[in-house]
């Protein structure tokens, strides 16, 4: 099967701390990747060299076989590696509609265009639609994004993400802090998300990653523990020996 | 039904770009005070141009988050540009707003790469040291600049080769108005544009708006060029219209009023910087008639309190009244961020 993304040996060092240890991981096209691992594992920093807003020690990062170490972070957007944010990195005096329409313009290369108002353009208008109506945005398209719920914020995180078309999406615990009772929209539209769209899921909420994943990565103290499906995975003692114990000392 | 939606995201997009009606009224009373005050033409003329450099000050604190103390560089090598061009005998006007706009966008984009790095502190110290730089150059250079003494010996021609500048400010204050309007449909159309948005989005959340694919820092770079280019448009039309350019033109104090000018009228819409300008020189101007020796204390004072008191609630009001005037949709109670620009 091609590979989506994939590191080679990636190395992070910050002064005496080793944040990343030679990791090289696969993420296969098409795939529901869930990487887990205890606070402080390194999934964050991890992410950071994924898309480029930290540069690796050492090692490579390859995307559809392209290689994009040094490549600039929003070079990489536009190859097709998108992210969304563990905690809301949204446009807070901008609208849904404003936001997305942003994330689409960018993407067909309106960015540039300073003379037409923003809209005018057929295809923008109808991906914004497909956008906020897979996202459930339709109904507060037109709200101040910092007016609207918790939710609905979340929805919208992972919309601008969408937005950018990515082939590549790493969502960085897409539920966290989402109200129960919000949380199951949420999801289904995690669920629904197309499955060309190969996706790297870095989640703590275990029943989530048991739900979407097909394939389970453990991080632990920067390097990978093991990887395996979610059967594997799940009944490996030495997992949950590394979980288990993290949580009691939590 | 999917048709109804698209029409209802185009529409709800496209609005950004519509003209209000209480837009339109603004500049049709800025038209008739070419007829009805004559006599006021001199002071107008020093409004359209506050107005103008204020806007340009708009276009990178407003919509892409950058402070500059030292705004007034851009505005003064304009100023000296187009003063030092017509001294040597090219006395066309709109050839000077071109050659002063260059002048002040090559310096702009320069200096943009120092701007781009560091904090807002940073920044500030930035933009004021390149001013102060700019200042002792123009000192230092008497025998382009005319140093202390000023720049003298400035002759305009016709505008358009047809209207003669006259004693009473009449064609100054029409032209002035005149390249300010239509530098403002120019800028007004940019900032409901893809680019425009990509701007606020930068304003908003830089580290979000990198993650969306956006060139940030060439986004900066390409606004903040703009933006000097009117700062030295606005500098060239002074020089143009007083026919006399001092090294008040570079001094700390024009840096330090403009952002005033801005702050009074509202950062963020475009028309903060017209509706602060007339604030700004109106007061002025009531002030010294009343009390010539000490209107700077009392502008001061005032400034203090429109500031603390009363800025944030007053532009608010003046906005929900625009709203009202030009007919919008839009929510008018929103709460309002204490210190982050805001758009209309």
């Amino acid at each position: 099967m091609a590979i989506a993304l994939e590191t080679k040996g990636l190395v992070k060092r910050f002064g005496g701390l080793q944040a990343t240890d030679n990791v090289s991981f696969k993420l296969e096209q098409g795939a529901r990747h869930a990487l887990i691992g205890p606070n402080g594992a390194g999934k964050t920093t991890f992410i950071n060299l994924l898309t480029g807003v930290l540069k690796p020690t050492s090692g490579q990062i390859f995307l559809e076989g392209q290689e994009i170490t040094g490549l600039r972070s929003e070079l990489r957007v536009q190859r097709g590696l998108a992210r969304t944010f563990q905690i809301n990195q949204l446009f807070p005096a901008m609208t849904p509609l404003e936001t997305i329409g942003l994330a689409v313009s960018e993407r067909l290369g309106g960015g540039r265009d300073w003379w037409r108002v923003t809209g005018r353009k057929h295809e923008i208008v109808d991906e914004i639609v497909e956008v906020a109506q897979r996202f459930r945005l339709m109904d507060v398209l037109d709200e101040r994004t910092s007016n609207l719920a918790y939710g609905k914020q979340r929805l919208l995180e992972i919309a601008v993400a969408f937005a950018c078309r990515p082939r590549v999406l790493l969502l960085d615990e897409p539920a966290a802090g989402v109200p129960e009772a919000e949380r199951h929209e949420l999801l289904a539209t995690v669920a629904a998300l197309p499955r060309d769209v190969s996706v790297l899921l870095i989640e703590h909420d275990m029943d989530l990653v048991f739900s979407f994943a097909d394939r389970i990565s453990v991080l632990v103290n920067g390097a990978l523990f093991t990887e395996g499906t979610v059967e594997e995975v799940s009944t490996d003692p030495r997992v949950r020996a590394v979980y288990l114990g993290e949580s009691v000392d939590e | 039904m999917s048709s109804n939606i698209a029409d209802y995201v185009r529409t709800t997009l496209v609005r950004r770009g519509r003209w209000g009606i209480g837009e339109i009224l603004f500049w049709l009373i800025a038209a008739s005070t070419l007829y009805f005050l004559p006599e006021r033409h001199l002071i107008l003329n020093e409004i359209a141009i506050i107005g103008l450099f204020a806007l340009s000050l708009d276009l990178i604190l407003g919509y892409a988050g950058i402070v500059s103390l030292g705004h007034a560089a851009f505005f003064g090598l304009g100023a000296y540009a187009a003063g030092i061009l017509a001294k040597y005998g090219f006395a066309d006007p709109l050839l000077g707003l071109v050659i002063a706009a260059i002048a002040a966008a090559i310096l702009g984009f320069a200096t943009s790469f120092l701007v781009l790095r560091g904090s807002d502190l940073t920044k500030l110290m930035v933009t004021l040291g390149v001013a102060l730089v700019l200042g002792e150059v123009a000192n230092q250079a008497s025998w382009l600049t005319g140093g202390a003494d000023g720049l003298q010996g400035i002759s305009m021609g016709p505008i358009l080769g047809l209207f003669e500048f006259d004693i009473f400010g009449t064609t100054a204050y029409a032209y002035s108005l005149a390249v300010t309007f239509l530098l403002f449909i120019l800028a007004r159309r940019i900032v409901v544009s893809p680019f425009g948005l990509s701007l606020r989005s930068i304003r908003d959340n830089p580290l979000r708006a990198r993650a969306v694919g956006i060139p940030v820092n060439r986004r900066l770079v390409a606004v903040y060029t703009l933006a000097a280019a009117y700062a030295g448009v606005a500098g060239a039309l002074l020089a143009q219209t007083t026919q006399f350019v001092s090294l008040d033109v570079l001094a700390f104090h024009r840096s330090a009023d403009v952002m005033l000018v801005l702050v009074i009228g509202g950062v963020g819409y475009l028309y903060g910087g017209l509706i602060g300008a007339i604030v700004f020189k109106v007061l002025q101007d009531v002030i010294s008639a009343w009390t010539p020796q000490y209107w700077q204390f009392w502008i001061g004072l005032i400034l203090v309190i429109i500031v603390l008191a009363g800025r944030e609630r007053l532009t608010e009001r003046v906005r929900t009244l625009w709203k009202g005037m030009a007919g919008r949709t839009t929510k008018s109670n929103e709460p309002l961020p204490a210190t982050s620009a805001r758009e209309i």
